[in-house]
């Protein structure tokens, strides 16, 4: 089985795919209910998912803001995931970043309410 | 088969050089967006076999063939990988093709030449090259 097949192979001509099958084979193959996997399937899946890497990269920069610094950063890409319904199934592996203090902050108001909430259920029960 | 993390990944300098010969000239990508894209790959892959599956399911065939493949492409909204994965095929098609008659041509020159027993013996050669049990599943099935 051809397995990683990058660049050019001993005849010197340029490969269809340049991801490795076997490695492509092994995420399909965790897919449960996955029974079994035609070899042309393989190989497109491979090859879209090489489209795939362009495209998101490629369109990631376009819309980004690493632009200006003409370089592709983490941002530009959970920016894409965020706000193009294609790649909507990325967001969760794409997390926004934000800065410790602000998520410190976040998770103390968290508590607040939590402590709030509590409090008043308490003064329910106190009630009845 | 147990699978560790690491194979659910795909290697770094593939995924990098593609999206260096993406992206223009000049353009950098840091080292977080590169495993960033990587992670993003593996997911699309999961994604797309997933919704293939569900394409072969409706067949009568339940394994997994190149029109689930780009059924699954325009389900998923990417349309425009459609037009080169059909060149892909058509290339990867000939390619097999000529393999197929490549060896079939070697096989007749070579029966030609040596008698009956060294005929067992290139035989047992050829199925000794498909040596993982998981290529019987790969067989490939006319669509």
């Amino acid at each position: 089985m051809a397995d990683v097949v990058v660049g050019k192979d001993k005849c010197g001509e340029q490969r269809l795919v340049s991801l490795p099958l076997s490695r492509i084979r092994v995420i399909m193959k965790s897919s449960p209910e996955v029974s079994s996997i035609n070899q042309e399937a393989l190989v497109l899946t491979a090859k879209a998912t090489e489209l795939f890497v362009q495209y998101l990269a490629t369109y990631s920069y376009r819309h980004g803001s690493g632009k200006e610094k003409k370089a592709l950063t983490y941002s530009d890409l959970s920016n894409t995931a965020e706000e193009s319904e294609t790649f909507q199934f990325l967001a969760d592996i794409l997390p926004k970043k934000i800065l410790a203090s602000k998520y410190l902050k976040m998770l103390k108001e968290k508590r607040g309410e939590e402590e709030n909430n509590k409090d008043e259920s308490e003064d329910d029960e106190a009630e009845s | 088969m147990a699978e560790r993390p690491e194979d659910l990944n795909l290697p770094n300098a593939v995924i990098t050089r593609i999206i260096k010969e993406a992206l223009l000239d000049g353009v950098n990508s840091s080292k977080e967006a590169q495993s960033a894209i990587s992670r993003a790959a593996s997911i699309f892959v999961l994604y797309a076999t997933s919704c293939a599956n569900n394409f072969a399911m409706k067949g009568e065939c339940k394994t997994l063939n190149a029109s689930d493949v780009l059924s699954t492409m325009e389900e998923m909204e990417f349309q425009r990988f459609v037009t080169p994965l059909k060149a892909a095929l058509e290339a990867y098609r000939r390619e097999q093709k000529g393999k197929k008659e490549a060896s079939e041509q070697k096989k007749k020159d070579k029966d030609k030449k040596t008698g009956p027993e060294e005929q067992d013996k290139s035989r047992d050669e050829d199925e000794g090259r498909l040596e993982e049990e998981e290529q019987n599943e790969e067989k490939e099935v006319d669509n």
